[in-house]
């Protein structure tokens, strides 16, 4: 066991220090949402070769491995790089294209949004339809070489200043729910479209409501067979939950700091029986987190696939965060009402992360869906009984919602 | 970086599992719990012939000196099985301490009877209730001779001889070695909460001892025993507890409620995705506390605690919700889940409670807080 890197990776990382020591601190920011900035450090991090380290050199990556691209993203969180605006595009929807677009349209598409010239979203979720994605409602109409697109769809991240996005309709209500899906890729800016920004929890407006009224999509934007359109959305999915990172927020060492600067009856916060209590219990958690990760990454750098498995850092960290946010405000006690960074100890980072905590366990996968596939996919626990499996769509039971 | 067990031990510890799988079964700790044997004696052979027992240590004490990954997995694989040695005390406990602190003369006496499976050894803390600390040893060696009562002394109706904390005329805390076929000891055994691992009191008049070696520092030795310990039981705990997931997984999906599998309900899935998790981040902790072994890190202390934290919340879990998962069935003599139960309790309070170990690794990250 050792915690070293091999040759070749510690030649890497100097080389990935000298080129994040020449621009990082220029494009440093503390809002990962921001998209200031994003698209000219996106095409410096593009023309460096580090944008997209693992896609092979014919779509434009860099050809490396998985450990490579582990290497630069800890580097990079040390500039806080992130720029999750294209998270969606080059996570999810670049990876949906290179396994079933035409190799003219890889050529079209896959660089600009690499460059982060254009910017990708993701056209699933509707309002009926989250975690059961299958579900959804928005209708896709043949007409000729094109097709007509009717319907809603909602939480779109980026909707609003997206350049193009991948779609999944239905295009036939007679068949069961998953067999009457076809997935496209469409222009954001085609006549119909409209994006309503929605505003969030925490007061922010990172996505938005798309309404589609007669939209056209040439047929030749069609991804997969006709019908075909849950199969294309899986391969979505399995690249959605690599492309959606650490929860943020603070963690171990902010709270422990925390505990430190504050005081509980004259002494130390920290000295205090039951806050002690928690922090070890947090401790071991990050510890469990951190060194989880670091079997993850040696399965990876051996060359080995990472598999379901790896939901558990995302439902641990989605839930710790929120549990380490809500209690630093207790310490901070009366004052932990308190937004403004001037005031707030630690510019009010609990207190955002407060606010933030709850898109974790929702985004990208519920925790109750997280937990659904460890029990599935890892433990081999058989899947709920279904009632809507072999029932054409159009005759299964729905809400008394919109 | 790799954060792997090594090649070679996980060769031992597919070989362990195979052979434990074969030679103790749960028909075994069976008869420990009926009382017909004390401990499976020629399993305790076996482990010896296959390395297990010097696998810690030097090769030029009759050992093996297979590093401290390999004393790890085996554990973990013990600890799947409940195999009915006294591992934990005489490997994990009593060898380290010799090895560690013992004299030369000592070490090639004792390692390798020990390494043969030839002696048991045990290790001598606790006196009644309390969790490990100086003040609360009261057992006292004046001019070689110790007098005082030590109890819960796991395994002590089999072991040979004892390493026991007491103090001196001075109120200095030292390591003393006991052979338990001395004068003026009398055993007793007591009931314990995990039948399968005999436990005694042992209470000491005016017996013959002699110091461990000289060159312990106090509490400070016990302490590092105790790291040292913690490491290896966070292995057996964690092998407990993914034996605890298997058994409760495919109860699951054979028993049948409601026309349905019971593992199909969603508050039964969830409750064993709760288990897997902790039982993997057991696992991440406890290879962090194997590399602190190895590498002899000044972070042992606090790898240590973690490690054991972790693996004392995973098994203990683990065993309840496989109780839990098996209904009334769960709650029987016959079925195997309150072996597990029982083991996991009896493990997280073997070197001390989860007070202790919380206060332990709280104090080790205040003092890299504050330099
Ligand atoms: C910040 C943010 C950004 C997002 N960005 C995008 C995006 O870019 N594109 C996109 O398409 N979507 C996006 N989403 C949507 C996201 O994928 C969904 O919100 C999520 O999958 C949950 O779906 P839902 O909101 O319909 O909730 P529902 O599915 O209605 O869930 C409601 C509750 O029911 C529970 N539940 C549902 N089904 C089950 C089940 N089988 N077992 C147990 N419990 C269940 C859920 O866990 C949850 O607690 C985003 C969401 C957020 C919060």
């Amino acid at each position: 066991m050792d915690f070293n890197d091999t040759p070749e990776e510690a030649e890497f990382r100097t080389e990935v220090r000298a080129f994040l020591q020449q621009h990082g601190d220029k494009y440093r920011t503390r809002d990962s949402f921001s998209r200031k900035n994003a698209k000219e450090w996106q095409a410096i991090k593009a023309d460096a070769g580090y944008a997209a380290i693992t896609w092979p050199t014919r779509l434009g990556g860099r050809g490396g491995t998985e450990i490579q691209q582990v290497i630069y993203d800890e580097e990079e969180r040390h500039y806080e790089l992130v720029y999750n605006v294209f998270r969606v595009g080059l996570g999810m929807c670049m990876p949906t294209l290179f396994a079933y677009a035409t190799e003219e349209q890889l050529e079209r598409y896959v660089e600009p949004a690499l460059r982060g010239e254009e910017l990708w979203c993701q056209l699933f979720s509707e309002p009926a339809a989250g975690s059961d994605l299958a579900g959804i409602r928005t209708k896709a109409e043949q007409d000729g070489d094109e097709w007509v697109i009717n319907g809603q769809k909602i939480w779109t991240s980026f909707a609003d200043t997206a350049d193009f996005g991948i779609l999944l309709a239905r295009s036939d209500f007679d068949a069961p729910k998953h067999k009457g899906l076809t997935f496209f890729f469409l222009d954001m800016k085609s006549p119909g479209i409209e994006c309503r920004p929605i505003k969030q929890i925490t007061g922010d407006s990172h996505f938005c409501e798309v309404f589609f009224d007669d939209v056209r999509i040439p047929d030749n934007q069609r991804l997969g067979k006709i019908g075909g359109g849950w199969k294309v959305a899986l391969t979505t999915l399995m690249n959605e939950r690599m492309a959606v990172g650490h929860a943020g927020g603070p963690d171990f060492e902010e709270i422990f700091a925390l505990a430190q600067s504050l005081e509980i009856d004259g002494q130390p916060a920290f000295k205090n029986g039951a806050v002690r209590e928690k922090l070890v219990d947090w401790f071991i958690t990050c510890q469990g987190v951190k060194y989880t990760n670091f079997r993850l990454i040696t399965a990876l750098s051996q060359g080995q696939q990472p598999g379901p498995e790896a939901s558990i850092m995302k439902l641990v960290g989605a839930e710790k965060q929120q549990e380490i946010a809500s209690y630093g405000m207790d310490l901070i006690g009366m004052g932990g009402n308190v937004m403004d960074k001037e005031l707030s100890p630690m510019a009010a980072a609990f207190q955002d992360s407060f606010l933030f905590a709850p898109v974790s366990q929702v985004a990208g996968g519920t925790n109750e869906i997280m937990r659904n596939i460890i029990a599935e996919r890892v433990l081999g626990l058989p899947a709920d009984i279904r009632i809507d499996k072999d029932v054409p769509f159009r005759d299964l039971p729905t809400g008394p919602g919109k | 970086m790799n954060f792997d067990i090594s090649e070679d031990a996980k060769a031992v510890a597919n070989t362990a599992r195979d052979f434990l799988r074969e030679h103790s079964p749960m028909t075994a700790i069976r008869r420990v719990f009926d009382e017909e044997i004390q401990y499976d004696a020629e399993l305790w052979k076996s482990m010896a012939e296959l390395g297990w027992l010097g696998a810690g240590i030097p090769e030029k004490f009759g050992g093996f000196e297979l590093g401290g990954e390999v004393l790890c997995v085996l554990a973990e694989e013990i600890g799947r099985v409940l195999a009915p040695v006294p591992f934990s005390t005489s490997v994990s406990l009593a060898t380290s301490a010799i090895c560690a602190h013992g004299s030369d003369a000592q070490k090639c006496d004792l390692l390798p009877k020990m390494a043969a499976g030839e002696i048991i050894g045990t290790f001598a803390l606790a006196e009644g209730v309390g969790d490990p600390s100086p003040a609360r040893i009261e057992a006292v060696v004046e001019n070689g001779r110790l007098n005082g009562n030590k109890y819960p002394v796991a395994d002590g109706s089999v072991a040979d001889f004892v390493v026991i904390v007491a103090h001196d005329s001075a109120g200095d805390i030292g390591l003393y070695f006991c052979d338990l076929s001395a004068s003026g000891i009398t055993s007793t055994p007591i009931e314990s909460v995990d039948p399968s691992r005999n436990t005694v009191s042992l209470s000491f008049e005016n017996v013959e001892v002699e110091p461990l070696g000289d060159a312990w520092q106090g509490w400070q030795s016990v302490q590092n025993i105790l790291d040292q310990a913690a490491v290896i039981l966070a292995f057996e705990q964690t092998g407990g507890a993914q034996a605890c997931l298997e058994m409760a997984r495919d109860y699951a999906i054979e028993r049948y409620a409601f026309g349905r599998p019971i593992g199909s309900f969603q508050a039964v899935k969830h409750k064993l995705a709760n288990v897997y998790i902790a039982t993997e981040l057991a696992r991440s902790n406890a290879y962090y506390g194997a590399w602190a072994l190895g590498e002899n890190s000044a972070e042992l202390a606090q790898a240590a605690a973690t490690a054991h934290l972790s693996a004392c919340n995973a098994f203990q879990l683990a065993a309840r919700e496989n109780i839990q998962t098996h209904g009334g069935m769960g709650i029987t003599w016959e079925a195997d889940c309150h072996m597990y139960f029982r083991r996991a309790k009896s493990l997280g309070l073997e070197i001390g409670g989860s007070l202790f170990w919380q206060e332990r690794l709280m104090s080790q990250l205040e003092q890299q807080a504050t330099g």
